[in-house]
């Protein structure tokens, strides 16, 4: 009875699991930590681009292969970034190729030329706090003026609470009740009261902004705008938006070679911690030791492609080009740092050998079909089922719901993609997940003829049954695991949801189906089954 | 309700008359590999462009493939197939491949790539040739449906991989039923399944269609579909031979494919009715995978009851008629 009643449990924390995962799939408003678990679509159904890169390192030596491809991974990752796409990804795919996916994303042509650029290493001064006042000055009285070139910030437009007329009015006549915050650009970078700071929230309307040609021309002259780049660790951690100098004081060609070291005990800077030491050439060496004589204790900030990766403060005048870069860094970003460093002359080209791109209407258009295709499936499955074996026949057909509630509240606990393929997998699965039911209905109905009773009958017929289904279903099970490792995007999202179906009919079948039986059984005391 | 009630149908007395049948759809599939079958871009490497070029406004006249095609024939484009694509309302898709991409398609620069526009295609100058000559229908944010281009270089790697992900799986199924059941009963399988793929790549040979990363993933779904089937009846046949101590092999074995025919027969219907409401709702993009997926439950049923098990009836002939030794476990 012990035994009955962990199944129990084991089935309603199942249930509520699923339920807790599909909430967000209905059309009603939820909180956001919720929304956020709603399962992610594909690129062949949300739109999107996928691009797959090799390193061509051939002419490499072996040792410096590896880190080449780490460095080519780096500059597409901050490329990528700054093209303002919601969840990109960006993998390493064996020993020399990187697959970019950038969901949602149209521009083919502008991210292609985006990424296929050369790396640009440069380091920039940071602006003098008065500077940096002077541009945050600029820019709110700028945006207060031309609120209307950029519409989303609409935000920042507030009616006039009082005025009678509110709401009553066209909305022409409307405008002029309307007022316009003076401060936007201070607000929009001023998280959590931290100058120049700027929030996760509101980080796409800044890298809108600074997309913007008419917005950082009315940067003061001499100056421009870049932001921090992204934190691994946390992506939503909030981000500097840096105001440098725009004359670009060294570029990453002057720099002979990045290294990460570790200081020893009796470092007074770094003891035993990691550090990234720096060798310029020898223009670049002079430049340097210039530079650093002129600006001690600024910052000098080292900027990839437009974002500022780190900016240490010069603590003295460096001669003979031999540069130290300290501060409380981990080893692991003391190594992307240096990965950094070395992008600005890339040793090995970077090819884009295949480039898949889907629009949104073909994606729109394939959730539409798919969802049609499982509907009609599943309806027409079902009818079958109950007329074929009454009311055992409901009972497969509450497992086949809640086999596909699983396999959907699966997928979005593993953060996997629903592809079209993945859809495939869905019915297919619905075609087989009956299978397993099947397999036992047909054994009920063995046992009843030779004669059993009903209950030994139900007994009987799982327990055997049960047998068939395991091996039927890891041999298959065996080949949607081969599938996964062969295929890539589309593909693995069919031997996901095929392998999740299987798992889950099993579930239902072995479990849950056979509660539900035991359940009509004893409730009624009967003696007769129609199966 | 009840199909099938008490069969007592003679299956393996008809199996040479199956064996026929296979063996020349067989062949069909090995010609059909040897003539080699119509590849994709993703294994061929190419490009493939679907296009939404819909008239503006019912004033307009829908295009014709021939229209479009003769753009391209102007411009020296010769070696492009194009397809229309019927969507709903009205709308006119037209989908362009070509399989003849430049070697060195994989370059580094942008510029490089304007300089070769000439030479070759791409999907960017079929989609310029498009916008330049019919404005009105091009001029919309969702024209462009479909864009892949893919090196050949890439495509041959996939090859590869595709033969040797069948191999793999084919392997781990002889292993897992050799421990299992024993050894004759995976070779049995194997040869089952060998079946199924090779009938499933001739008939795409014959109906000219081709054989994507899709159909290369439907295949193995048969694979894993077609041993289900087996696998049930071989369960039921390990069963029966202990119960049926006297009986020689060919009978238990017809026995045992009747006494689950119904379940087989129910299982192929209700997979194949959601696959073929899936090849006809389930939209252009997956209506080839849900064809392949069609035939292999056909011949994935047919195979695990006319292959499959009168070819362990041969290889149980042989070995006795007293029926000593039997299977190995359970």
């Amino acid at each position: 009875m012990k035994n009955r009643k962990f199944r129990n449990l084991l089935i309603l924390a199942v249930l509520l699991v699923t339920i807790y995962f599909l909430i967000p799939l209905l059309p009603i408003e939820l909180p956001d930590f919720w929304t956020d678990r709603r399962v992610r679509l594909g690129l062949d159904l949300q739109g999107g681009m996928q691009i797959m890169m090799e390193v061509d390192y051939h002419e490499l030596p072996d040792a410096e292969r590896d880190d080449a491809v780490r460095s080519a991974v780096e500059i597409v990752r901050n490329r990528i970034d700054q093209f303002g796409v919601a969840e990109p990804s960006i993998q390493r795919v064996g020993r020399n190729r990187i697959m970019v996916q950038l969901p949602g994303l149209q521009e083919f042509d502008r991210a292609r030329e985006l990424i296929g650029r050369t790396a640009l290493l440069e380091f920039k001064l940071l602006a003098t706090s008065e500077q940096i006042d002077q541009t945050r000055e600029r820019l709110d009285q700028y945006l207060q003026e031309n609120i209307d070139d950029y519409p989303f910030l609409e935000r920042f437009v507030l009616l006039e609470e009082d005025d009678p007329m509110r709401g009553i009015l066209e909305d022409e006549e409307e405008d002029e009740f309307e007022e316009v915050a003076g401060d936007i650009f201070t607000r929009l970078t001023s998280s959590q009261g931290m100058p120049m700071m700027v929030s996760n929230q509101d980080l796409p309307y800044v890298q809108r902004l600074l997309e913007s040609e008419s917005f950082v021309e009315n940067v003061p002259a001499g100056l421009m705008l870049a932001l921090e780049r992204e934190n691994r660790l946390d992506p939503r951690a909030d981000r500097e938006l840096f105001v440098l100098l725009e004359k670009t004081e060294l570029t990453g060609n002057m720099l002979e070679n990045a290294s990460v070291r570790i200081g020893d005990g009796t470092d007074l800077q770094s003891p035993n911690r990691p550090y990234v030491s720096l060798r310029f050439n020898r223009e670049g060496s002079r430049i340097f030791e210039m530079i650093t004589g002129q600006n001690i204790r600024r910052r000098l900030a080292i900027v990839l492609d437009g974002v500022v990766y780190t900016a240490p403060t010069i603590q003295d005048r460096i001669r003979g080009g031999e540069a130290r870069i300290t501060g409380n860094f981990t080893l692991d970003e003391t190594q992307d740092l240096v990965i950094v460093l070395r992008a600005g002359n890339l040793p090995a080209p970077v090819n884009i050998i295949e480039e898949r791109t889907v629009g949104p209407t073909l994606g729109a258009d394939s959730v539409r079909s798919g969802l049609s295709a499982a509907l009609f499936g599943l309806i027409i499955v079902m009818i079958f089922i109950v007329i074929y074996y009454r009311g055992p026949g409901i009972i497969a057909n509450v497992a086949l719901i809640v086999n596909m509630g699983i396999i959907m509240a699966a997928l979005t606990i593993l953060g996997a993609a629903l592809t079209m393929p993945g859809i495939a997998g869905i019915i297919l699965t619905i075609g087989m997940a009956v299978d397993a039911n099947v397999l036992i209905f047909e054994r009920i109905r063995e046992e009843l003829k030779s004669g059993k009773t009903v209950r030994s009958a139900v007994d009987a017929g799982f327990s055997r049954a049960i047998v068939t289904i395991l091996d039927a279903n890891i041999t298959t099970l065996i080949t949607a695991i081969v599938l996964y490792q062969f295929g890539t995007g589309p593909i693995r999202g069919f031997a996901v949801t095929l392998s999740l179906g299987i798992l889950a009919s099993m579930f239902t079948a072995i479990v849950m189906v056979k509660a539900l039986f035991e359940a009509v059984i004893t409730n009624k005391n009967r003696t007769e089954l129609s199966i | 309700m009840r199909f099938f009630e008490n069969t007592k149908i003679d299956f393996i007395s008809k199996r040479r008359v199956a064996y026929a049948i296979s063996i020349i759809l067989i062949l069909i599939g090995i010609v059909a590999l040897i003539v080699g079958p119509k590849f994709s871009i993703d294994f061929t490497g190419g490009v493939s462009l679907e296009l939404d070029m819909t008239a503006p406004t019912p004033e307009h006249s829908a295009l014709g493939i021939d229209q479009v095609r003769q753009i391209l024939v102007d411009e020296g484009i010769t070696d492009v197939e194009i397809q229309t694509i019927k969507g709903g309302d009205d709308q006119v898709f037209f989908l362009f491949k070509t399989q003849k991409v430049d070697d060195t398609f994989e370059v580094q620069a942008d510029e490089d790539r304007e300089e070769r526009e000439e030479e070759f295609v791409s999907t960017a100058r079929i989609i310029n040739l498009m916008r330049t000559h019919f404005p009105e229908y091009t001029d919309k944010p969702g024209f462009i449906r479909l864009q892949e281009e893919v090196g050949p270089r890439t495509g041959e790697e996939l090859k590869g991989k595709a033969v040797m992900a069948i191999l793999i799986a084919l392997l781990g199924i002889i292993i897992y039923i050799w421990w299992r059941f024993e050894f004759t009963f995976g070779v049995a399988a194997v040869i089952a399944l060998f079946h199924d793929i090779l009938i499933t790549v001739g008939i795409f040979f014959i109906t000219g269609k081709e054989i994507s990363l899709a159909i290369v993933a439907a295949l193995l779904t048969i694979v894993g579909y077609s041993l289900n089937d087996t696998i049930v009846v071989f369960d039921r046949i390990r069963e029966d031979l202990k119960v049926y101590r006297k009986e020689s092999y060919s009978s238990v074995i017809n026995h045992s494919i009747n006494e689950t025919l119904s379940r087989t027969v129910i299982t192929s219907l209700t997979t194949f009715v959601v696959v073929f409401c899936l090849y006809l709702l389930g939209g252009t993009v997956i209506r080839d995978f849900a064809f392949a997926l069609m035939i292999g439950v056909i011949v994935g049923t047919y195979s695990s009851i006319f292959v499959a098990n009168p070819i362990l009836v041969e290889f149980f002939g042989k070995r006795q008629t007293s029926r000593k030794g039997g299977i190995k476990k359970r």
